[in-house]
């Protein structure tokens, strides 16, 4: 299936949770939020989550700034 | 009062006491292990931080907590480069799904050249982040009334531009300042504009709460050195502040007694 992430297409085996896309990222799931379509997933639900094809993802994380 | 007073001297925002007065930025720096010196040489309790995509490409790329400790520093995430007040809220809310907490910085930005606040998009965006249960911290111009509807609003302090952000130019309107500290009852902090240690001073002498700055220490040539400045800026200001200035005279007064001259 076809996911767009922070802008990008990618493609991933379906069903998958937003825990194991996040691993499949190699992204530490402590260190950003994630936001599915529009709606913000809470850390809680990363691993009940599923990712749909279509779906548009933006992970996101503190970085410098004033 | 004494001189220890200041001891006890504890600014409050939305029910937090921090011992220190000096909010800094973490952008600009050369990279995360400066910042990380200059945070603990400026005695900051609170760092900015922006909220943006991760690497997609490099996510083993070194990332700002990994420098800079949520556990010590209490983060202040911003909405810089959020032009509306929905792109604000969506901001903060990732934001505090990262982190955890509701304390953050609102700043709605109405022209590239002078990144002066959209005033009138930043008292929107303020009402929908307190309805939202957010403290909200808010930029803004520094103008009392503008001031005022944000304390109406409910921000948990507010943070008037002592200058155009990253000019340096120091406070450029005391009187407008010193205005928004009369009426407020939330704290006021000199956000924005502060160049070098003198102007974190007068900023602190007209009664600010606390200043936030960014740029008068990343872009320092020692900006570890530059960080420690500002502490004792800052201290020095507030401690002058609550000292009570003497009045101004138009001429001089000498210091030594002129009875008992030889």
């Amino acid at each position: 299936m076809n996911v767009q992430i922070n802008g990008e297409m990618r493609e991933f085996e379906a069903p998958m949770s937003i825990l194991q896309l996040l691993q499949a990222m190699s992204l530490p799931s402590q260190k950003i939020a994630v936001e599915l379509n529009l709606e913000i997933v809470p850390k809680s639900a990363y691993h009940s989550q599923m990712v749909a094809a279509g779906d548009r993802i933006e992970i996101v994380h503190f970085i410098g700034g004033g | 009062m004494n001189a220890d007073s200041s001891k006890d001297d504890v600014l409050t925002i939305a029910g937090r006491d921090f011992s220190s007065r000096l909010i800094i930025g973490t952008g600009k720096y050369a990279d995360y292990a400066e910042n990380a010196a200059a945070a603990e040489a400026a005695g900051a309790e609170i760092v900015t931080v922006a909220v943006r995509r991760v690497n997609l490409s490099d996510p083993s790329a070194p990332m700002l907590i990994d420098y800079i400790d949520p556990k010590k520093y209490t983060f202040l995430p911003n909405t810089a480069g959020c032009f509306t007040g929905e792109d604000a809220v969506r901001t903060l809310r990732l934001a505090r799904e990262a982190g955890g907490w509701s304390l953050v910085k609102l700043e709605v930005l109405g022209d590239e050249k002078t990144l002066y606040p959209n005033m009138p998009e930043t008292l929107r965006s303020a009402e929908l982040l307190v309805k939202e249960g957010f403290d909200v911290m808010v930029y803004c111009s520094d103008d009392p009334i503008m001031a005022k509807q944000l304390e109406d609003i409910g921000c948990c302090a507010i943070m008037p531009l002592a200058a155009p952000i990253g000019s340096g130019l120091g406070v450029q309107n005391p009187i407008n300042i010193r205005m928004i500290i009369e009426q407020s009852k939330v704290p006021v902090l000199v956000d924005a504009g502060v160049g070098t240690a003198s102007d974190a001073a007068i900023a602190m002498e007209l009664g600010c709460d606390g200043v936030l700055m960014n740029t008068a220490i990343a872009e320092a040539k020692n900006p570890v050195l530059m960080a420690q400045a500002m502490r004792h800026a800052v201290i020095a200001g507030r401690q002058a502040y609550l000292a009570g200035r003497m009045a101004k005279r138009l001429y001089a007064d000498p210091s030594s007694p002129l009875a008992g001259l030889i």
